[in-house]
């Protein structure tokens, strides 16, 4: 493949930077309107074009080529700032490809004889690999929020010095179920607990993958030398359960919340009754 | 089975985690509609999700057909779900309580029989595996 820059582009390029500039930032003013200052974009734009002629004086001609590395970081930064404002993927890619209207203003000038073509193809190359970051930077935050929202919404609290409960509420599939016990026996070590109450009161089946994962939860509870108790079994899970076949065996269950709690308590009377008030 | 008349029937993928969460909410909002009592819909809610999670796991993924079915009198929910997967070469021994070829606790197919009204196997080494199952109101 032919080198995208001869040495005449460069020096064009670095020539009527000014102009160049001048109308990328125009176009892309014009679609980011409020979004971003003119400061910023300028700053941006600044940042971009060094990294492209740094680039292209060292041979590069591909974006994926080392020469490019430069670039291609500073291209990344933008776009998952960008995805971590809120920016659509439209808003963020404009701002690269808004470029072209810098470099057709090249073309345009009567005493520039050179030819852009390549650098246009380049200049796309920028805008898709801009799209893929942003892409991938935006997964990035919405599984981070999927996550912070499933821990959000499994509170594990501290009942009573030594009790800790976690009432369990709506669907519960495989990862939450899994955070969920995970959770617990977390805060049961932080907590130096010896009691921990599952409450599934709001939880509309228990199947068995739910029962194993509650099965498992309380014999590693046991092995950190802590009891588990499950409460708030309604009658149509109790019975669902036992059309199932699934075996709680020796696991304590309780028919509410409280009923629990009371129970840990008296568990605990002996040994911890003067910490706790009456 | 009675004939029934049946409304259209949703399809849903049957392809991961998630996707056995919302077989699980739609069969409950037909359920619902059927006017099942609250244990009968537990029953059958779970029993798709034991059915829909097998066709995921074992199956290799697949559909779920849920639908609203009337004869006149009743109404009832019917799921049928469906894989392309390896099939049970021992179906007898599948149906067996605490028998799991995974890691399982080997309840979800025989216990699903227990948990609905009508319960039917069609599988097939090499083929695939097909279970339909459906609760009516009282
Ligand atoms: N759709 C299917 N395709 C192939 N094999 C299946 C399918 N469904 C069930 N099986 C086989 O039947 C066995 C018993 O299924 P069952 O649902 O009772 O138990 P499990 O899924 O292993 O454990 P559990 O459902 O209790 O968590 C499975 O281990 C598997 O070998
Ligand atoms: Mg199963």
């Amino acid at each position: 493949m032919a080198p995208v820059a001869t040495d005449t582009l460069v020096r064009t390029l670095v020539e009527r930077a000014e102009t160049v500039r001048a109308a990328w930032l125009e176009a892309a003013a014009a679609e980011l309107h409020g979004r971003t200052t003119r400061g910023e974009l300028e700053r941006e734009q600044s940042d971009i074009l060094d990294a492209l002629l740094d680039g292209l004086r060292a041979g590069g001609t591909t974006l994926s080529d080392a020469a490019f590395d430069q670039l291609r970081g500073i291209l990344a930064d933008v776009s998952a700032a960008r995805a971590r404002l809120g920016f659509t993927p439209r808003e963020t890619a404009i701002g690269v490809f808004a470029l072209k209207e810098g470099l057709y203003r090249l073309t345009s000038d009567d005493d520039v004889a050179v030819d852009v073509t390549p650098l246009l193809r380049l200049v796309d190359d920028l805008g898709l690999f801009t799209f893929e970051t942003y892409a991938a930077a935006r997964e990035a935050i919405i599984s981070e929020q999927a996550e912070q929202l499933l821990e959000l919404s499994t509170p594990v609290v501290k009942l009573w010095e030594g009790v800790v409960a976690v009432p369990l509420v709506g669907t519960l599939d495989s990862a939450r179920t899994q955070v969920v016990m995970e959770k617990l026996l977390n805060t049961l070590v932080d907590t130096g607990s010896e009691h921990a109450i599952i409450d599934i009161t709001g939880v509309p089946a228990v199947d068995t993958q739910v029962a194993q994962h509650l099965l498992k939860t309380v014999v590693a509870a046991r092995l950190m030398g802590a009891e588990c108790t499950i409460s708030g079994i309604r009658p149509q899970i109790a019975q669902t359960i036992v059309a199932l076949g699934i075996e709680f065996g020796d696991i304590r269950t309780r028919a509410t919340l409280a009923d629990a709690l009371v129970d840990a308590l008296r568990a605990n009377g002996r040994t911890a009754s003067a910490g706790v008030p009456a | 089975m009675t004939a029934a008349t049946s409304e259209t029937a949703e399809r849903l993928p049957v392809r991961a985690d998630s996707d056995v969460v919302k077989v699980r909410q739609l069969v409950r909002s037909l359920a619902q509609q059927a006017r099942l009592s609250l244990v009968d819909q537990t029953k059958l809610v779970t029993a798709a999700s034991e059915l829909a999670r097998n066709t995921l796991v074992y199956g290799g993924g697949g559909e779920a057909e849920v639908e609203l079915v009337s004869d006149g009198a009743r109404t009832g929910v019917r799921a049928v779900f469906s894989d392309e997967g390896p099939g049970i070469p021992d179906l007898d021994l599948a149906l067996t309580d605490g028998w799991t070829s995974g890691s399982g606790l080997g309840l979800g197919l025989s216990g699903s029989r227990r948990l609905v009204q009508h319960f039917a196997i069609d599988t097939a080494p090499g083929v695939g595996t097909r279970v339909e199952i459906a609760t009516w109101s009282r």
